[in-house]
């Protein structure tokens, strides 16, 4: 019996962590591209997201964004915007947009989607080369975005 | 409004970026590639007329190192001119029922001085635009009788490279009308079309953000009038629709196969858009 009541308790609490995370299909953009809340419905680690941020395998930020912060990751790109000072640019709100999907906030970005699984131009299977079926994993998790935004957000000028 | 302007600035920063990273390459420019001290390449060259919206056109030899430059000026240096050798010697290689080479018809490799530079070109009797590969292929199988050769095969592309070397300095010249012109318009709907979960087109990097760094990479224009090209990175001659495919699967895509009709397209269309820079064929690049 109190085993009853503590495997209810258990798939209770999973199911509140489930529908605390935002599935990418479900993510809400404002007019102008912006994320209100948590997609994974935990705050973010900025430890974390400058890993994120500078590993080739996840977001690789650096490849077309230079990061003062990060000087000690080589090779950071110049085909974005310098990230130094986002945060005094922009809401977290925005910020979570852009990671998530830049295209919302700037509609012909060359920015891809972090947080986006469906809608492509024959979906590849990672690098294979091969066909992928939709919808593909994200590229990155919900709690990587939110991590990476919790980066962005320790960068300010001033 | 406030997200508008924002917005506007963003972008101005960026246009401002590409400016200031575009300003020393337009200007003095006089160290032009020569190769063996005898062969003028162009590097640059004013756009073809059909892309009205830029200035010039560019090598990708001219967003490569020092040291990368410098192998293409010597033959005795660019390690593609191994593969070169090989074909000259397999231009004699009888093939077929009738041991037919290329030779049998063709006197010599420098008989084919030109034809580099037009292809891929509309064939009246297939009804189709055809790549140098595919021009290859007709003779060994219709003319020889031989077994099709594999499309990016060393055989293939070696001979493909003793062919461009011929022609090396002669400004690239494919005619985008006429007959062509329906495989041209494929081919430029492929290069702007943003394919993969990365939504990628070639213009997004080679158009709009050449001569940016990508991480450690140095883009270029993605010009193919280098092609074969003789990659550090992987240490052999590479044909120009396996780049197209190595390109388009970075973009986590489903890429398209070599020899098919799309690579056809896009071939003929961006070899289009470097029409006026010299056939440097095989090249050498990172």
């Amino acid at each position: 019996m109190s085993r009853q009541i503590t495997l209810a308790v258990a798939l209770a609490l999973i199911g509140a962590a489930a529908q605390a995370e935002v599935a990418p299909q479900e993510v809400a953009y404002g007019e102008y591209g912006a994320i209100e809340t948590s997609l994974s419905g935990s705050p973010g680690d900025p430890k974390a997201g400058a890993e994120v941020m500078a590993d080739r395998g996840l977001g690789n930020c650096v490849a077309c964004h230079a990061v003062g912060a990060l000087e000690e990751v080589p090779f950071h790109g110049e085909i974005g915007p310098p990230l130094d000072g986002a945060a005094d640019r922009w809401t977290e709100a925005d910020l979570r947009g852009i990671v998530a999907n830049a295209k919302m906030t700037f509609p012909e970005t060359i920015m891809p989607a972090f947080y986006k699984t469906e809608g492509f131009i024959r979906p590849g299977d990672g690098f294979t080369g091969k066909a992928g079926e939709e919808p593909l994993p994200p590229l990155l998790t919900a709690q990587q975005v939110e991590d990476v935004v919790a980066y962005l957000m320790t960068l300010r000028d001033e | 409004m406030r997200q508008t302007l924002r917005t506007g600035a963003a972008w101005a920063a960026l246009g401002l970026a590409g400016s200031a990273a575009l300003a020393p390459a337009a200007t003095a420019q006089e160290a032009n590639l020569v190769i063996n001290d005898e062969i003028e390449i162009v590097t640059r060259a004013p756009a073809p007329e059909h892309m009205e919206y830029m200035s010039e056109v560019v090598s990708g030899w001219e967003y490569r190192s020092p040291e990368t430059q410098a192998l293409q000026m010597d033959d005795f240096e660019n390690p593609g001119m191994i593969g070169v050798d090989n074909a000259r010697a397999d231009f004699e290689t009888a093939m077929g029922p009738d041991d037919q080479s290329c030779a049998s018809c063709h006197e010599s490799p420098e008989a084919l001085e030109g034809v580099r530079a037009v292809y891929p070109k509309w064939d009246e009797a297939k009804g189709e635009v055809q790549t140098l590969e595919m021009q290859v292929n007709e003779c060994v199988t219709e003319r020889a009788g031989a077994e099709p050769w594999d499309y990016t095969g060393d055989r293939m592309t070696e001979m493909v490279a003793l062919i461009s070397s011929v022609s090396r300095g002669m400004p690239v010249n494919v005619a985008i009308d006429g007959p062509a012109q329906e495989t041209w318009e494929q081919g430029k709907e492929i290069y702007y079309t943003r394919y993969g979960q990365l939504e990628l087109a070639c213009a997004n990097c080679h158009e709009d953000n050449y001569d940016n760094m990508i991480r450690a990479d140095h883009l270029s224009q993605g010009q193919i009038n280098g092609f074969p090209t003789y990659r550090l990175k992987n240490g052999a001659l590479n044909a120009v629709h396996d780049r197209f495919k190595g390109c388009v699967r970075d973009t986590r895509a489903e890429t398209f196969a070599p020899g098919s009709p799309e690579f056809v397209a896009l071939e003929l269309y961006v070899a289009s858009r470097g029409n006026g820079l010299s056939v440097e064929g095989p090249s050498v690049r990172n």
